[in-house]
């Protein structure tokens, strides 16, 4: 990328017009470019690699929504059909996106107050005590795609954790199918979800709880802070809003792309496709239909959803402590 | 002036009794809901078959065994391809995408970070913008430009993707801009290029930032099933493998927790050992207007 830039820059130094006109635009622009080759030297590896697996697959997939395509023919121009089949005629669609938002809502918040007031509550510990409570937390998002452990809790059967407990205290009867049931499914996967939430948004909270200046906390008090709570408001947060920015994209990007979970625990396709969301609708369509036009236009309107979500978020966390 | 400083540590000390209580009573109820289930999957590894199908079931094990690994074993030394190959796969797929991501992240996180230069808020404001969109997003063309480039079924569909994510590019970058420009400026008048900079200034001042983007990415591919790309039964991982084992449903309930305690042992261990550099790391992670 850099270098085909840098080649273009060549000539201009060369031709340069007379010292009586100054440079034209373009000109410095080149000639910064130029002085700084090193720099796209350093950073044409990774961004190549990043155009090539994030910048054109979301470009190619707004592109192919627009299309028919099944693999096989060359991709056929419908317009706005693959959308407007998505919204008006796919009903299993409206129980994805009612699914994927009925997540976002609980888990995204949720996961989000859970992580900071984790930290907080964690940041008055002795050391030791506090990097043992972060293992504990974090253990869950980080032990790699081990949620099947929640298939043994949650199993059919008297063997099952849940149903061996609640039969002996008496609540139910007989063992429950909860992964069957279309009631229970939800609500085991939001819990599941935020079993393994609390990850980088919460590491990144305790970093910033310990980089908060300790004498604002002093002159805080000098001011007439009374509690712990208008100290939580008037200095903590303020002093932390970087970190809560970016906790905040990462928590609610999470809460969006519901997938693994619900495959796992509820099956694929889930009992009357009670577990459906917008990723495992999308890939319904676009492992198994092959209809990647149609695949595409719900990428489109996950990444939307997603993007627009998070740019929301931004503007209001902006606004803490002021 | 030590008085009124004695005095003002000792307000801030003196919370209210009742206000610690509920806050420790809900931090125990939350951390066994964290921790239960982690428990309860180490607990089973090491139970006989007559105590996982015990009713009522018990959270603790009461007669340690470790029939449950013997069988793991037994099982996968049945399987077609050798057990030590799903191992080799994981291993060489987590080794590669953590060394060539480290490197790539870092050499353009440099830039970035420390330069100015034309393009450079377009570039970064890109990568922030990956940060607020889940790869789902962007599964079904990258199935496509995988078989154009000829990835499709061997391990770099999993590898090069992988040295472009982009959370450790954000996180990397901002570890570095902390770093004081008066050591560049002295490495640049004492004759240094660009890269030798990057290199030997640079490079040894990020190691938090080292050990943090090693752990994310650690976590990204040691649980990873191939991502769909990957059919040929020697290039599947251990993630894969293991996880027909535990298809195989009740009968494999011990087993399957055995593959739990193995599978999630080891990221645990390097999040022990690496914990104080990842939250080191993590202070600088904020994002500015």
């Amino acid at each position: 990328m850099s270098e085909v830039i840098l080649k273009e820059g060549k000539p201009a130094p060369a031709g340069a017009p007379p010292a009586t006109r100054p440079p034209s635009r373009w000109a410095v622009k080149l000639q910064e470019i130029k002085a700084n080759k090193h720099s796209y030297v350093l950073l044409a590896p990774y961004m190549l690699l990043f155009g090539l697996f994030t910048v054109l697959p979301v470009a190619m997939s707004l592109l192919i929504s627009f299309t028919y395509f099944n693999m096989l023919e060359f991709p056929r121009f419908i317009g706005w059909q693959n959308y407007s089949r998505l919204f008006l005629e796919d009903d299993i669609f409206l129980i994805a996106i009612k699914n994927t938002l009925l997540f976002a809502a609980i888990t995204g918040p949720l996961s989000y107050i859970a992580c900071f007031v984790f930290a907080w509550i964690i940041n008055d510990m002795r050391p030791k005590v506090r990097a043992f409570m972060t293992l504990v937390f974090y253990a869950p998002s980080i032990s790699g795609n081990v949620y099947f452990i929640w298939q043994m809790i949650f199993s059919g059967d008297r063997y099952g954790i849940a149903n061996g407990f609640l039969i002996r205290w008496g609540f139910i009867l007989e063992p429950v199918q909860w992964l069957k049931t279309e009631i229970y499914i939800l609500a085991i996967i939001i819990l599941v979800q935020l079993w393994l939430s609390l990850g980088t948004g919460f590491l990144a909270f305790i970093a910033g709880l310990q980089t908060v200046d300790k004498t604002l906390y002093e002159a805080g008090a000098v001011d007439g802070i009374k509690n712990r709570w208008q100290e939580l408001w008037y200095i903590t947060l303020p002093s932390m809003k970087p970190q809560l920015m970016f906790g905040a994209v990462i928590q609610l990007t999470t809460s969006f792309a519901v997938a693994d979970v619900s495959i796992y625990l509820a099956g694929f396709p889930s009992v009357n496709y009670a577990a459906e969301t917008i990723v495992t609708h999308l890939m319904d369509f676009g492992t198994i239909r092959f209809e990647m036009g149609f695949a595409s236009a719900i990428a489109t309107v996950l990444f939307a959803l997603m993007v627009g979500t998070n740019l929301i978020v931004q503007r209001l966390l902006r606004k803490v402590g002021e | 002036m030590v008085n009124l400083a004695l005095r003002l540590r000792k307000k801030r000390m003196n919370r209210s009794f009742m206000g610690n209580l509920a806050m420790f009573l809900f931090l125990g109820v939350v951390g066994a809901f964290m921790a239960l289930p982690l428990v309860y999957a180490i607990n089973a590894a090491f139970k006989p078959l007559d105590e996982i199908f015990l009713f009522p079931p018990t959270l603790f094990v009461r007669n340690p065994t470790l029939t449950n690994f013997v069988d793991l074993m037994t099982l996968l030394g049945q399987s077609w391809v050798p057990f030590s190959r799903y191992i080799f796969n994981t291993v060489f797929i987590t080794g590669m995408g953590v060394v060539g991501h480290v490197l790539l992240a870092s050499a353009a996180a440099y830039p970035l970070a420390k330069h100015q230069f034309p393009g450079k808020t377009l570039l970064f404001t890109t990568v922030v913008l990956a940060l607020m969109f889940a790869p789902q997003v962007t599964a079904i063309p990258n199935y496509m430009i995988m078989s154009w480039i000829g990835f499709v079924d061997s391990y770099w569909a999993v590898i090069v993707p992988a040295f472009a994510f982009p959370l450790g590019l954000y996180l990397m970058k901002q570890f570095m801009e902390q770093i004081p420009d008066a050591l560049i400026e002295a490495a640049k008048i004492d004759g240094a290029s660009e890269y030798r900079i990057f290199w030997q200034v640079i490079m040894p001042n990020v190691k938090p930032a080292w050990m943090t983007l090693i752990i994310l990415l650690f976590q990204l591919l040691w649980g990873t099933d191939g991502n769909g790309f990957i059919y040929s039964e020697e290039l599947k991982t251990l993630h894969f493998a293991t996880n027909q084992i535990i298809q195989g449903g009740i009968a494999r309930a011990g087993v399957g927790a055995a593959v739990a305690l193995i599978l999630m042992s080891v990221p645990i261990t390097l999040f022990v050992f690496s914990q104080s550099r990842i939250i080191e790391t993590m202070a600088t992670s904020g994002m500015k207007e």
